[in-house]
């Protein structure tokens, strides 16, 4: 008996198994996951190459972009017969399309990115703060997210652009302002479970104060469904911005964002389209990425279906095709 | 009934502070050589001169008469702008959200049904699509390729059936996508339930378990985002309204706010918000319509 008993490990095996390898090379596990999805790859390297190209893109192309040549406005796209600057075409000032294309990633980029990084650290903040304390702080929390939602956005947006300048800090407010009931909402449901857990209330018995349990108990479980939820509003907020910029109260020219490029060209529809299309196109390659990355999150963060991603593609058509539920 | 009066009240408040902070209207409608005497007169006839809560108390009153006052730009009642805009809007969003929920529903049922099919398949590029791909690029693009391409449908306008097409489908992408998406989960679940499992066992046809058994159950969660993504149609109507020259309430809203024209603003928004709050009483009713226990504590 004693010997058996020797041979049971001190801890369970389980526990080792599950724990060891993510804590060992947390990173090194993302980055296997995520070639083992290969639509997922391609989605994650799009986006990297379209925030690339908005990080260094307007450095290397210099003044492509605003230089006027009258003599080649409205060139056709796909021929290199104008020089491979205007193989996408050029617009009715003879600018290249390829050029300006680029210039207005950082614009659509630079007013997308923040609007999402502060209404998801603002609003994530307020609602974890207001599920954890309930009572009235949770009652006015939501009310208040009930009327910003129940105000049509491009409405809001409309007005105070009208009130303030149409700048692009002004255009990352708004946005912000709108989105930020999406992760109040999500913050607070989570929260508001999460506080009633064992786990938290062991953590009040020790003394542990309300900040430090929201940032070390509840932050941390929150925290995947948080940035899938940010990966998908950066898709409406990207759309929004676009919106704004079409409708002519977003960006201004001579700024130039793909949304603004969009509603300059529709004057030449009859005549040029690519001057509508390839801005377009931009945004749905981009917004498309996010999607799909957005997707493959939500099941990477889930330690219930995260095994979906660790087997090897072409077996998980036989796992799936027994009719299991995605 | 009360929490959803509170959100309107709040609108109708922002909507009078943020419409008087977009600028004094007195220099737009006034040319630029007008005497301090003219721009007086102007501010005394359209009220902008006395203290902003008499104009406050003012714009209460006429709200509950349903009188805005008279439209800056062409002189008619604003309200009768508004009410004459709104038939135009309410057909289009009212369509589009009928299309959708019944797609959303045939797509998302099949979906859930047969995973991994090809409706299953549809069913993610829809709402791919509904999520990535900008409504007024769908719009302009739908233009190019129908109507100056191949010349099938018409640019813009309202004549004819034909000039619904590109509207509608437009605003029905979001929704659509959104809807059959929530359909296809909430029916995935509903289907490994244990009440399906008896329907089965108890003989009943494929059909019968999927829409008298799952979808009954399925359909409160859709319900609920079926009410948000119809006050989001307010956001797309603008930009469709503006792009096909439908003249309803979004393109109204958009020109006023242009123009400084408050008393249409006001009157446009308020009944966007209305219909809004009614929206959300109806929604609500048709959870009792739909799951007994939201039924059940009214009659006890």
């Amino acid at each position: 008996m004693s010997t058996q008993l020797d041979l049971v490990p001190v801890k369970p095996t389980t526990a080792i198994v599950g724990e060891a390898s993510p804590r060992k090379s947390g990173r090194a596990v993302w980055f296997r996951l995520l070639a083992n999805d290969r639509v997922a790859a391609c989605a994650a390297v799009v986006l990297a190459l379209v925030l690339l190209t908005a990080l260094f893109g307007p450095m290397l192309i210099g003044n492509v972009a605003t230089s006027i040549d009258l003599d080649n406005s409205n060139q056709a796209p796909f021929t290199l017969a104008h020089g491979w600057a205007n193989v996408l075409g050029t617009d009715p000032l003879g600018r290249s399309m390829l050029a300006r294309l680029i210039v207005a990633s950082r614009t659509t980029l630079s007013v997308a990115i923040p609007a999402v990084v502060i209404s998801a650290v603002i609003g994530s903040l307020i609602g974890m703060w207001a599920g954890f304390y309930r009572g009235w702080r949770e009652t006015v929390a939501m009310r208040v997210a009930d009327v910003i939602m129940s105000f049509p956005s491009l409405l809001l947006a409309v007005v105070v652009l009208y009130v303030f300048s149409p700048s692009a800090a002004n255009i990352v407010a708004v946005l912000a302002l709108t989105r930020i009931p999406v992760y109040l909402r999500t913050a607070r449901a989570e929260s508001a479970e999460l506080q009633s857990r064992l786990f938290v209330d062991a953590a009040r018995t020790f003394g542990a104060s309300a900040p430090s349990i929201i940032t070390r108990h509840v932050l941390p479980i929150v925290l995947p469904t948080l940035l899938t939820v940010a990966t998908l509003d950066f898709c409406y907020v990207m759309l929004a911005e676009s919106s704004l910029s079409f409708l002519g109260i977003g960006i201004q020219p001579p700024d130039v964002s793909w949304g603004l490029m969009v509603a300059q060209g529709r004057t030449y529809l009859n005549s040029a389209w690519w001057l509508s299309f390839f801005p377009g196109l931009a945004i749905v390659i981009t917004t498309v990425s996010a999607t799909i990355l957005a997707a493959w999150a939500r099941i990477a963060t889930d330690p219930g279906q995260r095994w979906r991603l660790t087997v090897p593609q072409k077996r998980l058509s036989r796992f799936t095709k027994t009719g299991k539920a995605l | 009934m009360y929490t959803s009066a509170l959100p309107l009240i709040i609108v109708l408040l922002g909507v009078f502070l943020l419409a008087r902070l977009t600028g004094d209207p007195t220099s737009l409608y006034l040319p630029e050589s007008a005497t301090e005497a003219q721009r007086e007169a102007f501010a005394l006839k359209n009220g902008f001169d006395r203290p902003l809560l008499t104009q406050l108390g003012d714009y209460f009153t006429g709200v509950v008469h349903l009188d805005f006052g008279t439209s800056l730009r062409t002189g008619e009642s604003a309200s009768e702008m508004a009410f004459r805009a709104f038939p135009a809007t309410l057909q289009l969003a009212a369509t589009t959200m009928l299309l959708a929920v019944v797609g959303a529903i045939v797509i998302g049922c099949w979906a859930a049904y047969r995973p991994n099919s090809l409706a299953d398949r549809f069913s993610s590029l829809l709402s791919m699509t509904g999520a990535s791909i900008p409504d007024f690029w769908f719009a302009i693009t739908g233009v190019w390729l129908f109507a100056v391409l191949l010349g099938v449908l018409p640019t813009s306008g309202t004549d004819g059936p034909l000039a619904w097409i590109l509207p509608i489908a437009t605003l029905m992408i979001r929704p659509l996508g959104v809807l059959t998406q929530v359909v296809r989960g909430a029916m995935v679940s509903a289907l490994s339930a244990p009440y399906v499992r008896l329907a089965r066992s108890k003989g009943a046809g494929d059909l019968r378990v999927v829409t008298h058994h799952a979808l009954r159950n399925a359909a409160a969660p859709a319900l609920t985002v079926a009410g948000d993504l119809a006050v989001g149609l307010i956001n797309g109507a603008v930009v469709v309204e503006a792009i096909f020259g439908w003249p309803g309430i979004g393109k109204l809203m958009i020109d006023a706010i242009l123009q400084r024209d408050f008393a249409v603003l006001q009157a446009a928004v308020l009944l966007t918000a209305v219909s809004i709050f009614v929206l959300n009483i109806a929604i609500d009713a048709c959870y009792a319509l739909l799951d007994a226990r939201v039924r059940e504590p009214a009659r006890v």
